[in-house]
């Protein structure tokens, strides 16, 4: 395969890429940041206790979390159909994508959100202020910095994941790598994607570490979050596994 | 100003029950600064969150400038809107200052107006006011991050009075300061409550804090308030406890037969000289064990102990000859008046 042949792929690849993790991205930060509040306040001792939502949200939380993929693509196709109309292309990838990063960020959220020192949110009762306005003013602006961590892990993972939507024929970075560097053999294509994968991996990590620690700088906190990298998006599943088998 | 009768707080944990509060009647003037004292787990904090019920009492009321607070709670863990109204009238500093470090030094002290749904234009003349009334009037664009620990409590105090409480709470405000930044941090607490006539309900286990800024104190054990008053009552009940840790005088009896006394003057009577006189009038030589003279709540209080020849059957003259003088004696050693040896204020 000759580059002039590979370019228009990989461009469009590019784009397919971008458009799911970009897409499902938004859904799961808009989906996972009011769950993972809500694990945080419905726990035990928080301030809209509810043994019974909590049990129940951190339950939904963990079995989403703990399906593969893969399976999770399968077992919803009912569902995305319901949603875009279709289970083929890039719109009927987000659905899956989406629904299997919304837990994922939703755990992240609840981590960066206990972190937040409850004080805070005793000084912001006591000056009578609602539950809402200690979501708005505390929680969410005092976890910020490792929110946005979580963010940049989130989308990492879904880089991943969305390599496994080619199975659903939505294209992307990682489908090329299976289709052209897997099963046709053309070891080029392979490196290639996976080189292009590294460095818009790195690039993330980079700038979300850098906003956070910008953050976190002006603030003058630290938090444990910022440590925790996701060495597993730099190769992700599928396509690494596959790159073994196949050199 | 601040009343609560028979509260009681019991926590649940695990089928064991402590019972923080036992009880409690506290009642705060208007316009005084009273200093609650006691050891860690005495349940100073779990009285001091009952008053503005950031911890349900099990039982008992609150009653704050005349409102029940109790009566506003309701039943469930969220605060209604009434009892939010009622807190915003009540401001409270905190050990740890609590400032939102995502947010600046002036945006920090608005918060509390963003909350009464005050003007962007009312809450930044408001908070620069304030800023300027604790002396950092140049700090409004600094993150409480660039502070020191002095400068957040003031953040902190300005925060507390941004919604003009009349009530200030104010929980163990300097057990995270130096002593040189404590001093000037009650200065502070002492200065707004004279100029905005703040009532201060404040805990504390440093007996300093009592001394230099207190009208009233009262001293908490398990749960209980055991003593309790003006610090010049305190001062003149015979064997406070309080008292006697807010003035400290040491020395031990130097033999078996020998009357250790506790006197105290204030007023008239520090200007007479007793001591002598008692020495003179009864020929007997008197040791002075100890004796200190200060300020204490405004209060020029002088305080000695002593020690007499003889048992004390042998000297009820002389002591009396003493209390007739108008002076406050306690028999150190004599049962059930025991002045307890200070052991370092409370903790």
């Amino acid at each position: 395969m000759t580059w002039s042949e590979m370019q228009p792929l990989l461009e469009q690849a590019c784009w397919d890429t971008l458009y799911m993790v970009g897409w499902s991205t938004v859904i799961a930060v808009v989906g996972g940041l009011p769950l993972g509040l809500l694990l945080v306040l419905t726990d035990k001792g928080g301030l809209l206790q509810n043994v019974v939502v909590n049990k129940v949200i951190g339950q939904v939380v963990n079995v989403a979390r703990s399906m593969p993929f893969i399976i999770l693509m399968v077992a919803l196709m009912t569902f995305t159909r319901w949603i875009t109309g279709t289970t083929i292309g890039r719109e009927a990838a987000i659905v899956p994508l989406a629904v299997g990063a919304i837990p994922f960020f939703a755990r992240l959220v609840e981590m960066s959100v206990r972190e937040v020192d409850g004080g805070l949110v005793e000084a912001v009762q006591s000056m009578g202020g609602s539950t809402w306005k200690v979501v708005r003013s505390v929680l969410v602006p005092e976890a910020l910095p490792s929110l946005i961590s979580g963010t940049t892990t989130t989308i990492v993972a879904l880089i991943g994941y969305s390599a496994m939507a080619g199975t659903v024929g939505a294209g992307g970075l990682g489908d090329v790598a299976v289709r052209y560097g897997y099963q046709r053999f053309e070891t080029g294509m392979m490196w290639i994607t996976v080189a292009i994968l590294a460095v818009v991996i790195s690039l993330l990590q980079f700038a979300g570490d850098f906003a956070a620690r910008t953050l976190h700088r002006r603030t003058g906190r630290t938090s444990g979050l910022l440590l925790f990298r996701p060495l597993r998006g730099i190769f992700p599943g599928t396509v690494a596994t596959d790159a073994v088998k196949k050199s | 100003m601040i009343t609560t009768s028979g509260l009681t707080k019991v926590y649940r944990s695990r089928g064991r029950e402590v019972t923080a509060l036992d009880g409690v009647d506290l009642h705060v003037r208007e316009g005084e600064v009273y200093g609650v004292i006691g050891q860690s787990g005495a349940g100073k904090s779990s009285l001091i969150r009952c008053v503005n019920l950031l911890e349900r009492p099990t039982s008992g009321t609150v009653t704050v400038a005349g409102q029940d607070l109790t009566a506003l709670a309701g039943r469930g863990p969220r605060a209604g809107k009434e009892l939010r109204r009622a807190r915003s009238r009540i401001g409270m500093v905190f050990q740890h200052f609590n400032l939102l470090s995502s947010r600046t030094v002036q945006d920090n002290i608005e918060l509390p107006l963003e909350i009464l749904g005050r003007s962007g234009r009312d809450r930044s003349r408001k908070a620069l006011e304030l800023l300027d009334l604790v002396g950092l009037a140049d700090k409004a664009k600094a993150y409480p991050a660039q502070l020191s620990g002095g400068q957040k409590q003031r953040v902190g105090i300005a925060r507390a009075l941004a919604g003009d409480p009349k009530v200030l709470l104010s929980d163990e405000a300097t057990s995270a300061l130096d002593p040189e930044t404590t001093r000037s941090i009650l200065q502070l607490l002492r200065d707004l409550n004279r100029q905005l006539g703040l009532t201060v309900l404040l805990i504390t286990h440093e007996m300093d804090v009592v001394k230099s800024i207190c009208d009233s104190a009262a001293l908490m054990e398990k749960g209980r308030i055991v003593e309790s008053g003006t610090v010049s009552e305190l001062l003149a009940t015979p064997g406070s406890e309080l008292a006697a840790a807010l003035f400290p005088v040491g020395g031990e009896a130097t033999g078996a037969d020998r009357t250790v006394l506790d006197v105290t003057f204030h007023g008239e009577a520090a200007t007479q000289p007793v001591i002598s006189q008692l020495s003179r009038t009864y020929n007997i030589d008197i040791s002075i064990l100890g004796a200190a003279i200060d300020t204490v709540g405004g209060l020029q209080v002088g305080r000695m102990r002593i020690e007499l020849p003889g048992r004390y059957e042998d000297n009820v003259v002389p002591v009396g000859f003493l209390r007739e003088q108008g002076l406050q004696i306690d028999v150190v050693g004599q049962e059930g008046q025991e002045p307890v040896l200070v052991k370092d204020g409370a903790k």
